[in-house]
């Protein structure tokens, strides 16, 4: 059961690196390693506990800890979470108190500027992997379209919306 | 302790962990920004608003998950390392639990018929959550027709090159830093 420890830590480790702008830049490289290299769980299913995830208080990348569990038990849930976090944490760490310093440094300002796009457009790229697999028939693009729209227009919680998507789903997609 | 430009006196290791043990355990929805802002801004005043935008674009510009790299830089300039470790684990504590129960109940139930139709419509709804979350933070920090051609290279690069996204990211991330590299005369960021 433990066999799959290493492999978790590697992987996440990997992927925490990729989170520039947010955790869904990670998405498409999650989908790969953990569904077509490693087998931990199927496309469906990570879909579903990504949406659900996201709906979860805090960071909203909490569902690796299931994907953890299901592929080592407990112990790989706690290895996920410390391989996650680890190596970012102490990145943003070491940077922050040297980004502080380097205030009058010039290319500060450039490599802010110059992330800004890149990172939006890997969080594009992150929602369309997820819409390849969730957005499949004009029931789940309906709701996607009106919760987009809504939470464009007003300052609803969005936990609110992805519920009225679950009823939806649960009256619509049986 | 490890002296940061400290903004505020001193504030206990116990105080930071409760509150982002607080914003960890309230903030559904995926706003964490939002909670994080009433919190330390408004609440606490451990950090004022234009400290906490420019700690918020350092988080942006990293990697690592906004909501911990925030945890990480607040709880740094209050307490030092210490005081990072408390945030960080305060802020991703609740989550976690939580996602633990419900991967265990999704694995034993999440065959249902009933289940699977609700998480169809949930993942729909994400799918427009986390557009929304996208287009808000592009109006904010992009600019221009050429931040455009960067995000549509940087798609581009991931979805229809498969590319994998360390290198669209070293590869288009490069070109962006040197296309608003500093020029002489200019004191902001605001190249092209």
């Amino acid at each position: 059961m433990n066999s799959q420890i290493p492999a978790l830590i590697r992987v996440f480790a990997y992927l925490s690196l990729l989170t520039v702008g947010g955790g869904l830049a990670a998405f498409p490289e999650l989908e790969i390693l953990t569904v077509n290299v490693h087998h931990w769980l199927t496309f469906p299913q990570l879909i579903h506990l990504y949406s659900v995830g996201q709906m979860a208080p805090g960071p909203n990348m909490m569902m690796i800890v299931s994907i953890g569990d299901w592929a080592a038990g407990l112990p790989g849930a706690v290895v996920v979470l410390m391989a996650f976090f680890f190596p970012t944490a102490l990145f943003a760490l070491v940077t922050g108190r040297l980004w502080i310093r380097l205030e009058k440094w010039p290319w500060r300002a450039s490599i802010q500027r110059g992330l800004a796009p890149v990172s939006i457009g890997l969080l594009l790229a992150g929602c369309l992997t997820l819409a390849r697999g969730a957005a499949t028939g004009l029931v789940t693009v309906g709701i996607a379209v009106v919760v987009f729209t809504v939470l464009l227009r007003s300052r609803i919680n969005p936990a609110l919306l992805v519920l009225g998507g679950a009823l939806v789903g649960l009256l619509a997609l049986r | 302790m490890n002296e940061t430009p400290a903004a505020s006196g001193k504030v206990g290791v116990g105080e930071i962990f409760g509150a982002f043990l607080l914003i960890g355990a309230t903030s559904f929805g995926g706003g964490v920004v939002a909670y994080l802002r009433s919190s330390l801004v408004e609440k606490h005043q451990w950090v004022d608003d234009k400290t906490f935008v420019e700690m918020l674009s350092i988080s942006q510009s990293l990697p690592g998950l906004n909501a911990t790299n925030m945890a990480i830089l607040v709880g740094d300039r209050l307490r030092g390392a210490v005081g990072a470790i408390a945030a960080i684990l305060g802020v991703c504590l609740p989550g976690a639990l939580l996602m633990y129960v419900v991967g265990t109940l999704y694995h034993v139930h999440g065959s249902r018929p009933l289940v699977t139709a609700m998480l169809h419509g949930v993942a729909a709804a994400a799918i427009g959550l986390i557009l929304a979350t996208t287009v808000q933070l592009g109006r904010r920090s992009l600019d221009g027709i050429y931040d455009l051609v960067f995000v549509a290279l940087a798609v581009i690069g991931v979805n229809r090159l498969h590319l994998s996204v360390p290198y669209v990211l070293l590869g288009v991330g490069a070109l962006g830093i040197l296309w608003y590299r500093p020029r002489p005369g200019q004191t902001e960021g605001s190249g092209q």
